[in-house]
């Protein structure tokens, strides 16, 4: 029998006993959701870790000098947070040191940040804002455009003026509504004029990026922000061509000299990449990869002995039609590829409705929580492959045994 | 007379007699059927059922056999044997020169495919199907392209009287158009023999009536037709009637003989 004319028969013979067939493909069905849902889930949330969050936080082609990482997707242990505390903070003086042992090529940005209380005359609630402090290059390494207004002048930077770009939120708070540009905030009774106002950042997991202050690492605010010559963190951009390995390892060795490490102490500040960002939750995808895969298919070894069932019941059932059928001329490969083909689509349906559900599932919880869901193509063409696998599997003893029916006997059958 | 002997059943021609001696012989190619001392034992849990014991029947193109006998004598293991439907255990059985007890699975699916139809007593009729899809399943085993096959379906439905019944599933039928779709699904594939196990048993006797019309048609226009029947009225419109009695042919004669022996008149047909 043509393949087209097997799956009409199939289809038919499905939508007759609708309500059966929909307890029968319920297992494959599930099994598939499951694993449609936790591939979204996993596979959106991963998208977001180094898109998103990551991505956001960490320059492209970059690595961080700083005391302890500030990305905290790791192990978050009491005795690893107490070793990451007890390290020495990074300070204005390691900048040079860092900076002579570069190629010229390589750009870097020193960067303090503290939270300060800012005011304005349009708005008389202080707020606690992030202030940064900057080295010229910072803007260029973090990708980060003024939509208004401008940049620091060379000049600026030399002589420490009193400016400022600010974020969105900051613009949107302080300011009533009146342009920002040329009008002043207040920190600690200081004026600074707004200069730019900077694209917006995004957000991630419901924290704002757009609510900060960025000033030259000169202006007066700088001591605000890193009292005892302290600094947040030095941003270090290696051009695509060189090697981040090598120029991270001048980096650590500059920084073991400064903090008088012997050869066998580990080192007491971090470099941080995206990559070392990332490691524990891709150890953590690692696990829920294996979850959402360990588990649909527990639901699918439950779908595939439900079908055999259910298509062993149908053989019986339907022995005296098998009989007919071989009366008339069918092979034994016909009889056998009638059932395959029927149990094979019934559990494509079901892997089909798993997909749908398991898409509608993944959107629901994406929608109930911060978690976002992202669709995978390969997830969908695994589900219906490994539905349509599956129905051939289980349809395979069933079928066989239909096929191997006697016509006399089977014709007999009432 | 003993049946229990392998001698020639009564009335049997010498022709018949010569053909089926020839053991391991192809017959002639105007022989349709010839089987050779053909055996059925089915094996009971020890007990060993004989339903044939050594059938020997020669049967040519165009002929109208009936065969009779009582209740359990081997008529459908005979029919079913003939049909391909079930294999000997000893004997041989060939059809159109081709010899049948030795072949594969797929060749007698092949066969009983290409040049068998079967109609049965119970119609055995696809439930869920129409009348039309019915009579197109052995096309669709022949591997007939789609629009060829509802022609074909057409067309024998057409035959035997039921082009607007077409759509119809079998319980929307009487059980007089309901054989009918049976035959029509018998000869669609221009089969070389007509079998009908009793498609009379269960049908009054106007409805009877006008199926053995059908199958008298079909044999004037040339169909070989083999029928197992209870009815001697039935018997009557073959032009041969084979008696089976205990799993062997009691006899093997023409109509007429066989009706006078019985004192039926043979019943005029319009
Ligand atoms: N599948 C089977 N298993 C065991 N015995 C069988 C089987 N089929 C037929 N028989 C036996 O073989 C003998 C012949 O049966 P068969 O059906 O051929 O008789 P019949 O002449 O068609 O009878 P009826 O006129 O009642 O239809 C019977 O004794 C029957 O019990
Ligand atoms: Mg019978």
């Amino acid at each position: 029998m043509p393949f087209l004319d097997a799956i009409r028969l199939a289809l038919q013979t499905i939508w007759v006993q609708k309500l059966k067939s929909f307890f029968t493909l319920l297992g494959v069905m599930i099994g598939v959701t499951f694993l449609i849902a936790v591939v979204s889930i996993v596979g959106g949330m991963s998208r977001y870790m180094s898109d998103e969050l990551v991505g956001k936080i960490m320059a492209i082609n970059s690595f961080e000098v700083r005391q302890r990482p500030n990305i905290n997707i790791g192990d978050n242990s009491e005795e690893h947070q107490r070793e990451l505390r007890r390290r020495p903070r990074i300070e204005e003086a390691d900048v040079a040191p860092i900076v002579a042992a570069l190629e010229p090529d390589i750009r870097y940005a020193a960067v303090g940040i503290g939270s300060l209380n800012a005011e304005s005359k349009y708005q008389l609630k202080p707020k606690a804002t992030r202030v940064f402090t900057v080295t010229p290059d910072y803007f260029d390494i973090k990708r980060m455009a003024p939509v208004k207004g401008r940049l620091f002048s060379p000049q600026e930077y030399e002589h420490g003026s009193n400016v400022i770009v600010i974020g969105q939120d900051v613009a949107k708070y302080y300011f009533n509504g009146l342009e920002p540009l040329g009008r002043e905030l207040i920190v600690k009774g200081l004026p600074y004029t707004v200069v730019g106002v900077m694209e917006t950042q995004g957000s991630a997991f419901g924290q704002s990026f757009d609510q900060f202050i960025v000033a030259p690492h000169t202006s007066p605010l700088n001591r605000l922000v890193n009292p005892h010559g302290l600094i947040n963190s030095i941003i270090i951009q290696v051009p695509g061509q060189r090697s981040m390995v090598s120029t991270m390892e001048n980096v650590r060795e500059v920084m073991r000299i400064r903090h008088h490490l012997r050869p066998n102490q580990k080192d007491n500040f971090e470099l941080q990449t995206s990559d070392s960002a990332l490691e524990f939750w891709n150890k953590i995808k690692s696990y829920l990869v294996i979850a959402g895969v360990a588990l649909p298919a527990i639901g699918l070894v439950v779908g595939a002995i439900v079908i055999m069932n259910i298509m062993l019941v149908a053989v019986a059932e339907r022995t005296r039609e098998i009989g007919i059928r071989k009366a008339l001329g069918a092979k034994r490969r016909d009889i056998m590829s009638q059932f395959l083909v029927e149990s094979a689509t019934l559990s494509t349906l079901g892997a089909a409705l798993g997909v749908a559900t398991g898409f509608a599932f993944a959107k629901v919880i994406s929608m109930l929580s911060p978690l976002p869901a992202a669709v995978e193509l390969w997830s969908v063409l695994v589900g219906i492959s490994i539905g349509a696998g599956v129905g051939v599997i289980a349809g395979v003893y069933p079928a066989s045994r239909a096929s191997r029916l006697d016509p006399i006997t089977a014709l007999r059958q009432e | 007379m003993s049946y229990e002997t392998v001698e020639a059943p009564l009335g049997m021609t010498a022709e018949r007699q010569a053909v089926v001696a020839e053991a391991g012989q192809a017959p002639g190619k105007d022989w349709v059927i010839v089987t050779r001392g053909i055996k059925r034992e089915y094996d009971m849990g020890g007990e060993v059922v004989r339903a044939l014991r050594g059938v020997d029947l020669a049967i040519m193109r165009n002929e109208y056999v009936a065969i009779m006998g009582p209740s359990g004598s081997g008529k459908s293991t005979l029919m079913n044997t003939i049909g391909c439907l079930d294999t000997p255990n000893a004997g041989e059985y060939w059809l159109n020169g081709q010899q049948v007890s030795t072949m594969t699975d797929d060749a007698l699916a092949r066969v009983r495919n290409k040049e068998i139809g079967f109609v049965f007593q119970t119609f055995n009729l696809l439930p869920r199907a129409t009348a039309l899809h019915n009579v197109e399943l052995p096309l669709v085993y022949a591997g007939v392209s789609s629009d060829e096959r509802k022609r074909r379906a057409r067309e024998a439905l057409t035959r035997v009287n039921l082009e607007d019944r077409m759509d119809h599933r079998p319980n929307e039928l009487s059980g007089g158009q309901r054989q009918r779709v049976a035959i029509a699904r018998a000869l669609v594939n221009n089969p070389s023999i007509l079998l009908a196990d009793e498609p009379t048993g269960n049908l009054d006797s106007s409805t009877s009536e006008e199926i053995m019309r059908v199958f008298e048609t079909l044999a004037d226009q040339g169909q070989t037709v083999i029928m197992v029947t209870h009815e001697p009225d039935i018997a009557a419109h073959a032009r041969r009637v084979v008696v089976l009695r205990d799993g062997v042919i009691a006899s093997d004669d023409r109509k007429s003989s066989f009706v006078e022996k019985l004192g039926i008149l043979a019943p005029t047909l319009k």
